[in-house]
């Protein structure tokens, strides 16, 4: 009753970096409870990525099956009914990801244990777990406290705890999967990969963002125009790509592209963070935005508090002038 | 296809000045601008395209108080054929999965081929609603779908994945989807239709109606409790540059020249 799990997300063969987030977390509460840290992989065929992990928790639950193969929530959720039924964890992580989105919610309902979602915080204070989370689009948190229960699963923000190193060395235990013939209401056919694009944003140093601030696809030519005098290339935040302005190959995010350019201006985007979490290792980021809460300005170098209608012409005017 | 949309009145605050309410648990809602989630919209143009190529009926339900008709109007002046909303005082305070709730007793007595939900509500951010739903309706799901085909008694579905990638992920039917943005454009309803909608019926139900016990919805029927809602604390802030357009103009142009961008 004072473990704590992680579900080690991976694809293709790769353990993907919310896991590594969500077991540092997981190993402070775990401490914190004096319990033990599991992480959980399913899998088949992935007995070199549970040895990985065996680097970061003290016990490692491996569980292989063909069904398995691919990320399947149905699959899944029957074995980690299983496991938690039998181990009973105080909490369980998930990533809330494409994965962790799809499992999570129905995992809970089925065994009646509360779900926090998509939380950047989650605290131990006498034996008492306190969550953080963002609503309004990043603009406001929230701290919440779940109604009592045997245990807990919460899902987890990517990039919202830091990786660390340490000094553990895990065991492996092999679980028999308690999958019986496939599930035939849900099956994993393929992957489809984005077609190439016509434009790679991450080969460009100078890139010129733009969100839905802009309000009208008429505008895109004149902030072009700005991403021209600076010799770089326009990008987007998702909305201006689901409107169908720009192609999807100029998005940046978690669903678009990860980019570092030595320099990213935003114009006219909040900052939530599947956004940010594209960008925000770009070398400097200025940021323009009529609201002065927006969240881009804690991602941001330097900010301009204003309407980018009015910045966009000046600034390209004056970068004309000092090329001039 | 008899498809069910669940769609929610949110409050839009991208550009909106927020505050927190004196209780410090709730937002402040004088002065902001309410419409439809913008990931419902996508669902219900969704429904409605495929009715208009398949045949069938379009029902819109929302949890909520009055102020939210205004949603499930827009809704029915984009084609929708029916809606119901579901209100009752002791609803407040609810989190993602009371509402699965409501929605669960709520659509366990209706003919449904496909439900929709948006892939989350851009107010809570929850994303709990819709696969939760899934397992009380006891119908597979599947999540932020991007595309659909639909082949007699089961769904093709494209899902989003990270970085762009996508997979495709077949669905027996009846299922519950959740919809993300882009996956369509969703048409534009002019005043006129919205008019027109006024005269088309809302079916209002209180939880009596549906069945569903008090202690199962608001807080002791939620997941989570609210306990504070706050700013975020500024851990890093950009520093701001202040003046005119040319002012500020000079000073973007003087950084990026003394970092050899210019
Ligand atoms: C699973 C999932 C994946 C996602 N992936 C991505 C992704 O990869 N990339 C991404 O960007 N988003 C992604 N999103 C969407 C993300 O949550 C936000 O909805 C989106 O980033 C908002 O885009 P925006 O900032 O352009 O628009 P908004 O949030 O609407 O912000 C517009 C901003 O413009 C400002 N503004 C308005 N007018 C002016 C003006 N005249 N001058 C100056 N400022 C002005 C406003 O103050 C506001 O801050 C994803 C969402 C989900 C659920």
């Amino acid at each position: 009753m004072s473990n704590v799990f992680v579900l080690t997300e991976h694809r293709r063969g790769q353990i993907r970096d919310i896991t590594f987030e969500m077991l540092t977390k997981g190993r402070e509460l775990a401490e914190k409870l004096n319990g033990k840290l599991t992480a959980l992989i399913l899998g088949n065929n992935i007995k070199a990525q549970a040895k990985t992990l065996t680097e970061h928790a003290e016990e490692v639950l491996l569980i292989e099956n063909p069904q398995l193969e691919n990320f399947n929530s149905d699959a899944y959720q029957q074995v980690l009914s299983n496991l938690i039924q039998q181990f009973k964890p105080y909490l369980t992580l998930i990533g809330h990801t494409s994965y962790g989105v799809e499992l999570a919610p129905r995992l809970s309902v089925s065994l009646k244990l509360p779900l926090a979602t998509d939380c950047i915080g989650l605290k131990l204070e006498n034996d008492q777990l306190t969550i953080t989370r963002q609503v309004f689009g990043g603009k406001v948190n929230v701290d919440a406290t779940f109604n009592e229960a045997e245990g807990y699963i919460a899902t987890v923000r990517q990039a919202a705890f830091p990786q660390e190193e340490t000094e553990v060395k895990g065991e492996i235990k092999e679980i028999p999967s308690p999958l019986l013939k496939e599930g035939e209401r849900k099956r994993w056919i393929e992957y489809r990969l984005p077609p190439p694009g016509e434009v790679d944003i991450t080969a460009s140093d100078i890139l010129v963002g733009v969100g839905r601030g802009i309000k009208d696809e008429g505008e895109l030519p004149a902030i072009e125009e700005l991403a021209k005098v600076l010799r770089g290339v326009l990008a987007c935040s998702r909305p201006i790509v689901d409107k169908g302005w720009l192609p999807n190959d100029r998005q940046v995010g978690s669903s678009g592209k990860t980019v570092k350019p030595k320099l990213y201006i935003a114009l006219g985007i909040s900052g939530a963070f599947q956004h940010i979490l594209g960008m925000k290792e770009s070398d400097l980021i200025i940021a323009v935005n009529k609201d002065p809460n927006a969240p881009i300005f804690s991602a941001a170098d330097y900010g301009i508090v204003d309407d980018l209608f009015k910045i966009v012409p000046a600034l390209k005017q004056k970068i004309s002038e000092m090329k001039a | 296809m008899d498809i069910i949309v669940c769609v929610k009145h949110v409050p839009e605050t991208a550009e909106a000045e927020l505050k927190i309410a004196a209780d410090g648990k709730t937002m402040e809602s004088i002065g902001l601008v309410f419409d439809v989630n913008e990931w419902d919209d996508y669902a219900l143009e969704e429904a409605v395209q495929i009715k208009e190529r398949l045949g069938g009926t379009v029902t819109a339900i929302t949890v909520g108080s009055d102020a939210a008709d205004s949603t499930l109007r827009k809704c029915l002046a984009r084609g929708a054929n029916h809606s119901i909303r579901i209100t009752d005082s002791k609803i407040e305070n609810s989190d993602g999965y009371a509402v699965a709730k409501i929605l669960h007793s709520a659509i366990m007595n209706l003919p449904y081929d496909i439900v929709f939900t948006g892939a989350q509500a851009g107010d809570d951010g929850y994303s709990i609603v819709g696969p939760a739903l899934a397992e009380l309706l006891d119908v597979p799901h599947a999540t932020m779908v991007k595309k659909i085909q639909i082949d007699g008694s089961s769904v093709k579905v494209n899902r989003e994945l990270e970085g762009g990638l996508e997979e495709v992920l077949e669905v027996k039917l009846p299922a519950l989807l959740t919809i993300q943005t882009g996956i369509n454009e969703p048409r534009y309803v002019s005043i006129m239709g919205i008019r027109k909608a006024m005269k088309k019926e809302i079916k209002i139900l209180a939880l009596s109606d549906i069945n569903l016990d008090e202690e199962e919805v608001g807080e002791s029927g939620s997941w989570i409790k609210v306990e504070k809602m706050y700013l975020p604390p500024v851990e890093k802030q950009a520093e701001l540059l202040k003046g005119s357009p040319e002012e500020v103009s000079a000073k973007i142009a003087e950084i990026l020249k003394a970092q050899g961008l210019i």
